[in-house]
C-alpha cells in the first residue's frame, strides 16, 4: 500500500469505498494514477464476517445518527434509520445482494417515454444506453456476472422454485435465476457460491463481488493507492481559483486531517454525499459546494420496494441459499395501461428468523403476526423493485436540530411516496401475491418498504447546468475538478437494482478522469 | 453431537431498528451478588416433549434477577406472551425478555419506566395483570399500545425472543451457515413438492 502525504496535491481523493469509490480507485490506480481512498468505516475481511443478522448489522452498517420525515412508511417504521447502507470499507458492496441488471434504453429517456408527469420532476439522462453499453460489458467482466461472459446462471433454491412455479402459472415468461455477481463457478481467484443464505451479512465464501476483496487490493497492487480507513470526511475546501483543493477528515483517532487534492471525487452515497456538499458550504459557494442549481440533495430516489411473504403448507426453508435467488423481469417495462410509468422487477427475498421478526411487519404485534413466525420453515417471500419518480421536494438536508459525535448536523430524508409510486407497488403486490396464489399459498403478506438500500439522485446528472449538478461524466457543473461518482449522478432510477450501472458509470468516469488530467484541464 | 443450550442464553441481540443503532449487549454476568435480599429468581422446566428439552443439558431453567422482584418479572414475561403470543414456545424463551429488561435497570429512566409500566398494567387489569386471561391481556395491551413502556418491551421482544439458539430450534432456523459448508450440499434446494425448474432457468450445481 502506497502512503502519499497530506501536502501531496497531485493525488485524486475518492470519498468512499463501495461500489463508486472502489471501482473507480482501481481503474485510476490501474492507469498509474495516485489515489488516496478515504473510508469512513473500518475493514472488515471474509474471515470477520459473521453469519449472524444481528452482529452483522453493527459490524457493517452505517449507523450513525440521521432523521426523516415525508409521508413515506419508513418514517414511521423505522424514523432513525431511513437507509440501509454499509460504513465499512467496501461499503455496500458487502451488503449488497449481487443483482446486475442493465438499465433498459427507455430508461435513460424517461422524460420523453413517460412525458410530463405531475408532480414528478422527469429529465432524460445526457447519456444513452448505447454510450453506456461498453462499459456495463467491463462492469459485468470485472464483476463476473452469471449469464453474461459465458458464465452460467446460479442453481436456484426452494425460494426460487415457488416464485419460478407461480411466475409460470400466472403467465410471465422471463424468470430466472437472474444476473448476479455471484460466482457460480471458481473465478477471478475467488470461490464458487456455498449458498450460505447470508449475503446481506458480508460473503464469507468471497463469492459475491465486494470491491473490498476484488478492486481495493487490485488498486493496492499497483503501489498506487493509499487506503486509508475510518476516515470520516466532514469538509471539502476549494481556493481562490473555485477548485477543489483540499479535504478534511476525522481520523481514527478523532483527529482533524487535511489531505490536499488534484481532483475530489464523492462516492459516499447518495445521503452522504450531497450532506457533505452541502456541510462544504464557503462564501464562495453559499448554498453548499456545486449547488448553483439548488438541486444538490433534491430528487432523491430509493426506489418504489415493498415485499410479498407467503405461508404453504409444505416446507420451504427459504433462508437457505442466495438472498437474491431469482427474478421475474416481465414487468420492467414501459406499458402505461397498467396504470403507471415505469417498471419494477420482482426479486425473491428471505430473512434469518431474527430479521424475520424484525422486518416482516415492522411494529406489528400479536397473534395475526406471530403466525407467520410459527409458519417461518414454510415462508417464501419476494421483493419489489421498481422505478420511483424523481421529485423536487424528496431531498436530502442539513437537520441543523440533531448533531453527530463531530457536532456537525445530520442528513434529514424527506420522502412522499409519488401516486405513480403508490399505484406501481399496488400493481407489484397483486402480482406476488397472485404468483403465490398459484403455488397454492394458505396466506400473503404484504410488507411496507425497507429502509432505502438503493439512495439514488441527489446530485443528478444533466445536459444543461441549471438542471442538476453534475454533467454526462459526472463532473459538476460548477467545479471542475470535482466529481460526483455514486449513484447520486443517477437522472432518473430505472427498475433495476443500481449497483451494475454505477460500477459501469465509475469505469467510464476514470477514463474521463485520466484524459482530463492527461490534457491538463484538471 | 446435539448442541447444548446454555440457559439463560445471552442475547447479543443489537437494539431495535426503530432506535436507529445497534449496540451488542454485554457478556453474561460471571459473578452474582447471591447475597442480595431482593433478589428474585425466575425458574421453569421445559416440557419433555419440547424439541429444546433434547438439546438443553437440562430441562430445569432460572433466570436470577438483580432488579425486578418476581411480580414485576412476571408482568414482564406475561406481557411478552401478550404482544408475542407463541402457543408451544418455552417460557425459558420468553424469560429471555425479562432477563434483558432486568439488565437495562441498572439506568435510572428505564427502571422508572418499567416500575411505572407494570404498576400501570396491574392496575388496568384490577391488580391482576399477570394472571389475567390472554383475551383480556390483549384487551389491555390494545388499549395501551402506544405507551412507551410497552413499546419500549415490545423492541425489547424482537431481539430478546427470536435471537437465540432456543428460538432458531423452535421456529426451525438453521443460523450459522458457513461452518457447515453452507447449504449448497445440505438442502438450498430439496424442496420436492413442486416440479424442478428447467436448466436455462435454473442451471445445475456447477
Amino acid at each position: 500500500m502506497a502512503k502519499f502525504d497530506t501536502n501531496d496535491d497531485s493525488v485524486v481523493v475518492i470519498i468512499g469505498s463501495g461500489a463508486s469509490g472502489g471501482t473507480l480507485a482501481n481503474e485510476l490506480c490501474q492507469k498509474g494514477v495516485k489515489v488516496v481512498l478515504l473510508e469512513a468505516g473500518k475493514r472488515q475481511s471474509t474471515a470477520t464476517f459473521v453469519n449472524d443478522e444481528w452482529k452483522s448489522f453493527a459490524q457493517l452498517g452505517w449507523l450513525d445518527k440521521r432523521t426523516t420525515s415525508g409521508t413515506w412508511r419508513v418514517a414511521k417504521d423505522f424514523p432513525e434509520l431511513p437507509a440501509w447502507v454499509c460504513k465499512t470499507v467496501g461499503g455496500t458492496t458487502t451488503h449488497w445482494a449481487g443483482a446486475s441488471l442493465r438499465f433498459h434504453d427507455y430508461e435513460f429517456k424517461a422524460r420523453s417515454t413517460y412525458g410530463a408527469i405531475e408532480g414528478a420532476n422527469l429529465l432524460d439522462w445526457p447519456i444513452s444506453l448505447s454510450d453506456l453499453a461498453p462499459y456495463y460489458a467491463r462492469a459485468e467482466y470485472k464483476m463476473g456476472v452469471t449469464r453474461t461472459n459465458g458464465i452460467p446462471g446460479l442453481p436456484g433454491n426452494n425460494n426460487f422454485k415457488i416464485m419460478y412455479d407461480g411466475a409460470r402459472k400466472v403467465g410471465y415468461q422471463s424468470c430466472h435465476t437472474g444476473r448476479m455477481a455471484i460466482n457460480s463457478q471458481p473465478r477471478a481467484g475467488r470461490a464458487s457460491c456455498m449458498q450460505l443464505g447470508f449475503c446481506f451479512q458480508g460473503c464469507k465464501s468471497g463469492a459475491k463481488w465486494s470491491t473490498l476483496y476484488t478492486e481495493i487490493p487490485a488498486a493496492a497492487a499497483t503501489g498506487k493507492l493509499d487506503l486509508r480507513p475510518e476516515s470520516h470526511v466532514t469538509r471539502i475546501d476549494t481556493n481562490a481559483a473555485g477548485k477543489a483543493s483540499s479535504v478534511v477528515y476525522i481520523d481514527a483517532n478523532g483527529k482533524a486531517q487535511r489531505q490536499r487534492a488534484r481532483v475530489v471525487c464523492v462516492a459516499g452515497n447518495s445521503i452522504e454525499t450531497a450532506r457533505l456538499l452541502l456541510l462544504s458550504e464557503s462564501a464562495a459557494f453559499p448554498h453548499g459546494l456545486a449547488n448553483s442549481s439548488g438541486r444538490v440533495g433534491r430528487n432523491y430516489m430509493r426506489h418504489t420496494t415493498g415485499s410479498v411473504y407467503g405461508v404453504f403448507k409444505e416446507p420451504v426453508h427459504f433462508y437457505r441459499g442466495t438472498v437474491m435467488a431469482g427474478i421475474v423481469t416481465d414487468e420492467a417495462v414501459f406499458n402505461p395501461k397498467r396504470g403507471f410509468a415505469g417498471g419494477y422487477e420482482l426479486e425473491t427475498i428471505s430473512l434469518g428468523l431474527p430479521f424475520a421478526a424484525a422486518f416482516l411487519a415492522p411494529g406489528a404485534w400479536g397473534s395475526e403476526f406471530t403466525y407467520y413466525l410459527d409458519n417461518y420453515t414454510r415462508l417464501a417471500g419476494m421483493w419489489i423493485v421498481g422505478e420511483d419518480m424523481p421529485r423536487e421536494t424528496n431531498r436530502i438536508t442539513l437537520n441543523h436540530d440533531v448533531k453527530d459525535r463531530f457536532g456537525l448536523p445530520v442528513a434529514n430524508v424527506h420522502y412522499d411516496d409519488h401516486p405513480n409510486d403508490i399505484a406501481m407497488r399496488n400493481h407489484a403486490y397483486g402480482q406476488g401475491e397472485a404468483i403465490y396464489a398459484a403455488v397454492g399459498a394458505i396466506k400473503t403478506l404484504r410488507t411496507t418498504p425497507y429502509p432505502s438500500t438503493h439512495n439514488l439522485g441527489t446530485c443528478r446528472m444533466s445536459d444543461k447546468a441549471r438542471d442538476g449538478v453534475c454533467n454526462k461524466h459526472g463532473q459538476t457543473h460548477d467545479v471542475k475538478n470535482l466529481f460526483i461518482s455514486d449513484g447520486s449522478q443517477f437522472t432518473t432510477g430505472g427498475a433495476e437494482n443500481p449497483t451494475l450501472t454505477i460500477v459501469s458509470l465509475a469505469i467510464r468516469q476514470s477514463d474521463y478522469i485520466a484524459a482530463q488530467m492527461r490534457r491538463r484541464s484538471i | 453431537m446435539p448442541r447444548a443450550i446454555p440457559i439463560p442464553v445471552v442475547s447479543h441481540a443489537a437494539t431495535v431498528l426503530a432506535q436507529g443503532a445497534a449496540h451488542l449487549a454485554g457478556a453474561a454476568q460471571v459473578s452474582r451478588r447471591r447475597f442480595l435480599k431482593d433478589s428474585a429468581v425466575l425458574s421453569g422446566l421445559l416440557a419433555a416433549g419440547s424439541p429444546l428439552a433434547l438439546l438443553a443439558p437440562s430441562r430445569a431453567w432460572a433466570l436470577e434477577l438483580t432488579h425486578l422482584d418476581t411480580s414485576q418479572a412476571n408482568a414482564i414475561m406475561a406481557l411478552a406472551k401478550t404482544l408475542y403470543p407463541h402457543a408451544t414456545l418455552p417460557d425459558a424463551v420468553y424469560a429471555l425478555v425479562v432477563k434483558d429488561i432486568d439488565a437495562k435497570m441498572s439506568d435510572e429512566k428505564t427502571a422508572e419506566l418499567v416500575k411505572g409500566g407494570v404498576a400501570k398494567l396491574d392496575q388496568a387489569a384490577d391488580g391482576k395483570w399477570a394472571s389475567a386471561t390472554a383475551a383480556q391481556r390483549t384487551a389491555i395491551v390494545t388499549a395501551q399500545q402506544a405507551d412507551p413502556f410497552v413499546q419500549r418491551v415490545r423492541a425489547q421482544c424482537i431481539t430478546s425472543l427470536y435471537n437465540n439458539d432456543m428460538a432458531f430450534a423452535h421456529f426451525g432456523y438453521e443460523g450459522e451457515a458457513f461452518s457447515k459448508g453452507g447449504y449448497v450440499h445440505r438442502g438450498f434446494n430439496d424442496l420436492t413438492w413442486l416440479p424442478n425448474p428447467p436448466t436455462d432457468a435454473s442451471p445445475p450445481v456447477a
